[in-house]
């Protein structure tokens, strides 16, 4: 028998209006692994991550995560189960009206697990592992450049040491140097705490960096699962060709005209 | 006979879309005020707010009393003096200022300072994903970023509006005496024999419900902002133009409550 995986998700669907966004989305990620989901702009990505999160309620569909069904959690279960998760945003998400080291340590302070005066060496320790000096605390978030406050925000992600830690294309923005950097910086996290990593890309080296397993979302529905190691050489056409990044194949990209 | 229907339907849809929305404002609201009743508490937000709202509007507020008691001297003066009841001008200033203009100016000029400001902060955090970012750090955005701003606009308004009807009577006073030759221990003796404590009273309510207003419709508009930098612009001027509006739709209900025979 199969161990139950970390986030199980079943005949996920989301409509935004007329457009059908998620047409029941299939998945499975296990425990202590990381997963990678590709697919297009307007694929259903971020909307996938939203769902999970309990940022967007799905119309219908089962998400279970450490094999409960999170829309049958009770409020404080589901804060409980937002405790251990973290989540780093696609454009960082960084608290502009807080300085570097409460936004690390928001969580944390959130929930009382430390004080203020606490708070400060502990930016400086986790700020430490992603690479920066603990000066950088001090600083306001607009001060930084899209590198460090990507790195900030992973520091902020991981700081209060979830077990399942959801990446927003992490790399998008980022130079070819310092997405390889935040990636390793990703990999280094996620081995350290033994989390459960679920992340979202249509960046292919990353995607490769980061990844145990990757998944294909397009249309709304999941084309294709497999090893983050094979993309490229899947035997799907689907697959290939956006991992290779070639115009033409079966995916055709709709224009408006 | 079909454009009659049609304008049925037009006004019906036009009907339910105005109950949706003041159910969700009042929905809103409540929400925003249940987390003032449970804890934690963000008092270090509702410092913020409260300094933010109380301190840095004290100078436009200031202003904007001082010269409407002083504007309104001088009129009542040249209007009066028709009728020879120059005598009166006091006792007009201090309850206009007191009862109305104190409340209301003071409060239109935070709705264009605060309200605003609250939109674009909310809003800007809406659409840069910063309240969604809120969730996920376990923390409600409703208790962290709308209940503390409500109670600090509520509180801070009252505190506000003292100041303006001190500096509204103030200005009255330094006209009455120095520009229009009045004594000064007579133009004081009319101003506190007509006052009330009922007028100040009133004025004060006003100021808290037109600060609670103010609060909410910068929350509100912020928090639904969509579509970018765009989208947090009209936000800004949905919040100006709606809490102004309520502002002095609110003004009616409150003076036919307090003064009404």
């Amino acid at each position: 028998m199969s161990p139950t995986p970390k986030i199980r998700l079943r005949g996920l669907q989301k409509t935004f209006g007329s457009k059908r966004v998620l047409d029941g989305v299939d998945l499975d990620v296990r425990a202590g692994h990381s997963m990678v989901l590709l697919g297009g702009s307007g694929s259903g990505k971020s909307v996938t991550i939203k769902c999970i999160l309990g940022l967007i309620t799905p119309d219908a569909g089962l998400i279970e995560i450490d094999g409960q069904d999170v829309s049958k959690l009770s409020r404080r279960d589901r804060e409980a189960l937002r405790d251990r998760t973290g989540m780093l945003f696609q454009n960082g998400a960084l608290f502009d009206s807080l300085p570097v080291w409460e936004n690390v340590c928001f969580k944390l302070l959130a929930q009382k697990r430390i004080t203020r005066a606490a708070a400060r060496d502990k930016a400086a320790e986790v700020l430490a592992l992603v690479g920066l000096a603990a000066s950088v605390g001090d600083l306001s978030p607009s001060e930084l450049s899209g590198g460090m406050q990507k790195r900030v925000a992973l520091a902020r992600a991981v700081a209060s040491e979830p077990d399942i830690i959801f990446f927003d294309e992490p790399t998008t923005g980022l130079d070819p140097i310092m997405g390889a950097v935040i990636d390793g910086l990703i990999v280094d996290c996620v081995q350290r705490l033994g989390a459960t990593a679920f992340s979202i890309t249509h960046d292919m080296a990353s995607a490769r960096r980061i990844g145990d397993d990757a998944a294909m979302i397009h249309k709304g529905r999941i084309i294709w699962t497999g090893g983050a190691a094979s993309l490229g050489e899947t035997g799907n056409a689907m697959v290939d060709q956006f991992a290779r990044g070639e115009r033409e194949g079966p995916i055709q990209m709709e224009l408006r005209r | 006979m079909t454009r009659s229907l049609d304008f049925l339907a037009f006004l019906g849809r036009a009907l339910i879309a105005c109950c949706r929305l003041l159910g969700d404002v009042a929905i809103f609201a409540a929400t925003g005020v249940g987390h003032l009743l449970r804890p934690p508490f963000q008092f270090r937000q509702f410092t913020r707010h409260f300094i933010e709202i109380a301190y840095f509007s004290l100078p436009v507020v200031a202003l904007t009393a001082l010269f409407t008691g002083m504007v309104l001297a001088l009129q009542s003066f040249t209007g009066f003096s028709r009728f020879n009841a120059e005598s009166a001008i006091a006792s007009v200033v201090v309850l206009s200022v007191t009862r109305e203009l104190g409340p209301v100016l003071a409060a239109l000029m935070v709705a264009g300072r605060i309200g605003a400001a609250m939109a674009a902060e909310i809003g800007t955090m809406r659409v840069t994903d910063q309240i969604d970012a809120l969730t996920t750090l376990s923390t409600d955005p409703m208790k962290y970023l709308v209940a503390p701003r409500l109670l600090a606009a509520t509180l801070a308004m009252p505190l506000l509006v003292i100041v303006a009807d001190i500096l509204g009577v103030l200005g009255g006073f330094l006209i009455g005496t120095v520009k229009l030759g009045f004594v000064a221990q007579t133009y004081l003796d009319n101003t506190f024999d007509v006052l009330e404590v009922m007028d100040v009273v009133s004025g004060l309510v006003k100021a808290a419900v037109f600060g609670f207003v103010i609060a909410l419709m910068g929350s509100w508009c912020g928090y639904h902002s969509r579509g970018g930098a765009e989208g947090v612009g009209q936000a800004t001027t949905r919040a100006v133009v709606a809490s102004s509006i309520l502002i002095l739709a609110l003004d009616y209900v409150i003076t036919e409550a307090f003064f009404s025979r």
